[in-house]
């Protein structure tokens, strides 16, 4: 089984509160990936005026976070969920914990962006790598609230896999950052904004991967937290192409 | 407890091994009840469907399942209250300990003796508290006062009932509420120190506040008794049973570890019940 819905109980209601539930889960990812995209194209087209958007409007992540967790603790309260209907609540908890993570992170590359983009004279050589590793980790969200939608755990899994290149991504942007530095210590700390980004997309990275596993939790009824790729693949007959 | 978590990790080996493995007998822990291919009948109606199971011995199992599925009848033949209804035919084999319950010999007073029963709606004799709790006891004919004094008080105590009663022992039963009554008749059944206690939707016409006593006990009675209990209540059989039963149309459809079958069951069949969905 490698995706899985909602199906009908014998309350239509319930239905309704485990749809809307859903909806309000993506749209809440709607909102972080928005934000991500406008911090990536305020970083590529050093768009100061969109950084400062970005920088000041997580207080809305922050918003839908604690009510969709109010949602959650209402249906838990209500319906006492069981089963795979238990497994959805809990992973839509969870998944908005690490949503509201992401949309941390982007407010601080947000900041960061603000001073990067701030500062005159001509844009360093890293900024390329920056700009490549954001758009992996924009993909890796995109396509994990992708798998979201569809309660795919296969197509989960995959996201797991991306975030193993973007943490090979990662130590390679930092080894590089850390030659800047070397070789020129007055960029220290123009340089220093770069690694924070980079550490942030790195974070990003890794909410996205949670986020899967909590999928293939929600699908499978197996908790994969601390279980290798490997094993992973392995057991539920995962495969890394799209079908 | 780490010998508890041991047999507990080999019971989920086994269902992992199984599929839904409604066996335990891999398990190193001790079984209560064993039944092998039961089939009833009432009539030319069959109300069960080869069952095979193995009830561990002081662990509380829960039977969960739509009306009509079989549960109580399952129950019932635990200590064969079936015999009592007319037109029934049961094959197979039900063995309490090792002992088959159903072999021509067996002293079925002696039987129930060892396998105690409560049903839903509390049924106290118009006697009164003392003479209830006395009662079995006296069918087996103890006489001593002093004997008889020690085990009410001691049955009372277990059914978390004594504070309640101990100064009006000599009032009539009738006078206690329904709560009370419940455990009144739970302590009349463990007066006489059975080896199961079977319990029909013991907390089904109580009040929560009851209810919940009647739940703190089971969990306290599992130390010395095995328990089987039918409840229609998901949350009650989530909170009090260590293994859960799914029953559906005379069948035994999946029996595992409780948190196993009410977080990620193995059929679909038991999903679509406990979460209540169309079949």
């Amino acid at each position: 089984m490698a995706s899985r819905q909602i199906p009908h109980h014998i309350s239509q209601q319930f239905d309704k509160e485990l749809n809307d539930l859903r909806s309000h889960v993506l749209a809440m990812g709607g909102l972080v990936e928005d934000h991500l995209d406008k911090v990536l194209e305020a970083l590529a087209n050093s768009d100061t005026e969109l950084a400062q958007y970005v920088a000041t409007h997580d207080y809305q992540v922050n918003a839908l976070e604690v009510e969709i967790d109010e949602e959650c603790t209402t249906i838990l309260l209500r319906r006492q969920p069981a089963a795979g209907d238990l497994r959805l609540v809990l992973a839509m908890s969870k998944t908005i914990c690490d949503l509201e993570r992401i949309g941390d992170e982007v407010e601080k590359v947000g900041r960061m962006a603000l001073e990067m983009t701030g500062t005159d004279g001509p844009r360093k050589a890293y900024y390329t790598g920056i700009l490549s590793m954001g758009g992996h980790v924009k993909r890796m969200l995109h396509d994990v609230l992708d798998a979201f939608a569809r309660m795919d755990s296969e197509a989960a899994f995959r996201v797991a896999k991306q975030d193993r290149d973007v943490d090979e991504e990662n130590d390679v942007i930092m080894r590089q950052l850390i030659t800047y530095m070397m070789e020129d210590p007055r960029s220290i700390s123009q340089v220093l904004n770069a690694v924070l980004v980079v550490r942030a997309f790195e974070r990003i990275g890794d909410h996205a991967n949670n986020i899967g596993e909590y999928i293939i939790y929600f699908v499978e009824g197996k908790d994969v937290r601390n279980t290798s790729l490997e094993d992973i693949e392995q057991e539920f007959k995962f495969s890394l192409k799209k079908s | 407890m780490s010998e508890v978590l041991n047999t507990r990790s080999l019971v989920t080996e086994v269902a992992k091994k199984e599929g839904t493995a409604p066996r335990v007998e891999d398990d190193s822990r001790p079984i209560s009840l064993t039944v092998s291919d039961l089939n009833l009948h009432y009539g030319d109606k069959q109300a069960l469907n080869s069952v095979n199971m193995h009830i561990p011995e002081k662990m509380v199992t829960a039977f969960i399942g739509p009306s009509g599925c079989g549960k109580s009848t399952l129950l019932r033949c635990f200590n064969r209250m079936n015999d009592l209804i007319d037109d029934v035919r049961i094959d197979g084999s039900i063995l309490l300990h090792d002992e088959d319950i159903y072999k021509p010999d067996v002293d079925v007073a002696n039987l129930r003796r060892r396998v105690g029963m409560v049903f839903q709606k509390p049924n106290p004799f118009p006697k009164s508290i003392y003479e209830n709790v006395a009662y079995g006891l006296r069918i087996q004919s103890v006489k001593n006062r002093r004997t008889l004094d020690r085990a009410i008080e001691r049955s009372l105590r277990a059914a978390a009932l004594w504070d309640e009663v101990k100064d009006r022992l000599q009032e009539s039963a009738l006078s206690l509420s329904g709560g009370q009554q419940q455990r009144l008749v739970i302590a009349r059944a463990i007066a006489i120190e059975p080896e199961v206690l079977l319990l029909d939707e013991p907390a089904s016409a109580l009040d929560p506040i009851s209810t919940l006593k009647i739940e703190e006990l089971i969990y306290e009675l599992k130390r010395d008794y095995t328990i089987v209990i039918v409840t229609h209540n998901m949350q009650q059989a989530t909170r009090v049973s260590d293994y859960a039963a799914f029953m559906y149309l005379g069948s035994l459809v999946e029996f595992d570890e409780t948190n196993k079958i009410f977080t990620n069951p193995a059929k679909k069949q038991t999903e679509d019940y406990i979460t209540g969905r169309y079949g």
